[in-house]
């Protein structure tokens, strides 16, 4: 199974990215192989719809399950309609909370915001 | 003629001078552009005659034609599209309706749909046609309520025609002041309102337009408004004095110059300048 996380660096041992649409990059880790992709997020500094794009691109990695501290609407429609789990990141570092992903010690992300896409801008 | 009235922020005073402009002039129409809080029509009180629906195209999908090539998704540069591995989703509030997703699609899975946004409204007041624009409740952009507008004033062809700026400088206002033969900047006596009117001011001079300013609110002291049009040599057409006669009867809906000898001078004066600096 693959786990998908927003991270800053292309590195496990940083803390999860504090945004998940403008995160620049997104490691997605293979629970059977060990092995770590990742992705470079080309919306990180789209004038909209940033979230939709990064959705895209954790449903196009194969993950089933994506380790977030948020997500917007948007991204959270395309999340759950591809049946990806979301679970909310804890202040410790990807890697660690991969770990505490497959001890079964994160909780569900349920608290999704209206997002930040300006609705009054043009 | 078109005539833009603008401001950069609200409640300076261009429906104050615009209604005013437009009830002088003998051939006119007023056209509220702030669609998502016209109040124009309060103080015609137009006969209404016309409504006219305003829609924009949303794709709509075939799911079952879809064959997740993600060529939409791909081409859409305001990422209004995602394509999940099962369904594609569109995503309405960011939809710019460009059209593009239907034409890049290789199995015609994608097509358009009308989507209600607004509607105008074209009323008569005496010698004035009063054109509203309205933006229903939680739309995201007005644009195309201002080109629904546009249009509608083009055929009614009157000589003057006095377009009600949105507040601000964004897209909106843009689209408002593009067919502007001259534009008129209102602007108070305070630091933050000399801000606006640089904001406005520097749009304005980037479209090209011939401008002027209106100074309201104006009283004797220092008005940073003012100081900006010398520093910057900026036409002053003209001063409305403060005065609480005049917000009494604004606040009523009333229109100045249909009230006051004095107002009706004021603004046919205004006009008769700046239809000459236009001619």
């Amino acid at each position: 199974m693959k786990i998908a996380l927003p991270i800053d660096e292309k590195d496990l041992n940083n803390e999860v990215s504090v945004s998940f649409g403008r995160a620049p990059y997104y490691a997605v880790y293979d629970t059977e192989t060990k092995d770590v992709e990742y992705i470079e997020n080309t919306a990180a500094n789209a004038k909209g719809g940033a979230g939709i794009k990064a959705a895209q691109f954790v449903v196009d990695s194969g993950a089933k399950v994506l380790i977030t501290p948020r997500c917007g609407e948007n991204a959270a429609d395309v999340v759950s309609s591809a049946d990806i789990r979301m679970y909310k990141s804890e202040k410790v570092s990807a890697k660690e909370n991969i770990e505490k992903f497959l001890e079964d010690r994160l909780s569900l992300l349920n608290d999704i915001h209206e997002g930040f896409h300006g609705k009054a801008s043009n | 003629m078109k005539i833009a009235v603008l401001s950069g922020k609200g409640g300076t005073g261009k429906t104050l001078v615009s209604v005013n402009l437009a009830y002088s002039a003998e051939n006119s129409s007023y056209i509220d552009c702030d669609v998502e809080e016209p109040n124009g029509f309060l103080y015609f009180k137009p006969k209404k005659n016309k409504t006219k629906k305003i829609n924009v195209k949303m794709p709509f999908v075939d799911q079952e034609k879809c064959i997740g090539c993600r060529k939409c998704v791909n081409f859409c540069n305001f990422n209004a599209l995602a394509y999940t591995g099962k369904r594609l989703l569109v995503f309405e509030d960011i939809c710019h309706s460009c059209g593009g997703c239907t034409l890049v699609c290789p199995v015609g899975a994608i097509s358009e749909k009308d989507k209600d946004i607004g509607k105008i409204e074209i009323g008569e007041s005496g010698n004035v046609s009063v054109f509203t624009g309205i933006l229903n409740i939680g739309e995201a952009s007005g644009i195309p309520v201002i080109k629904g507008l546009m249009r509608e004033v083009e055929k009614e062809n009157k000589d003057i025609n006095i377009i009600d700026c949105p507040p601000g400088s964004a897209c909106i206002v843009m689209e408002s002041i593009n067919d502007a033969d001259y534009c008129i900047l209102v602007a108070e006596p305070s630091i933050f309102g000399a801000h606006n009117l640089e904001m406005v001011y520097e749009l304005v001079t980037l479209f090209k337009k011939p401008l002027g300013v209106i100074l309201n609110k104006y009283s004797e002291g220092i008005n940073p408004s003012e100081i900006f049009c010398n520093e910057n040599n900026i036409n002053i057409l003209g001063k409305i004095y403060y005065s609480e006669e005049i917000g009494n009867l604004n606040s009523e809906g009333n229109i100045l110059a249909a009230e006051k000898e004095e107002y009706k001078k004021l603004f046919s004066s205004l006009l008769e300048k700046i239809v000459k600096e236009v001619e």
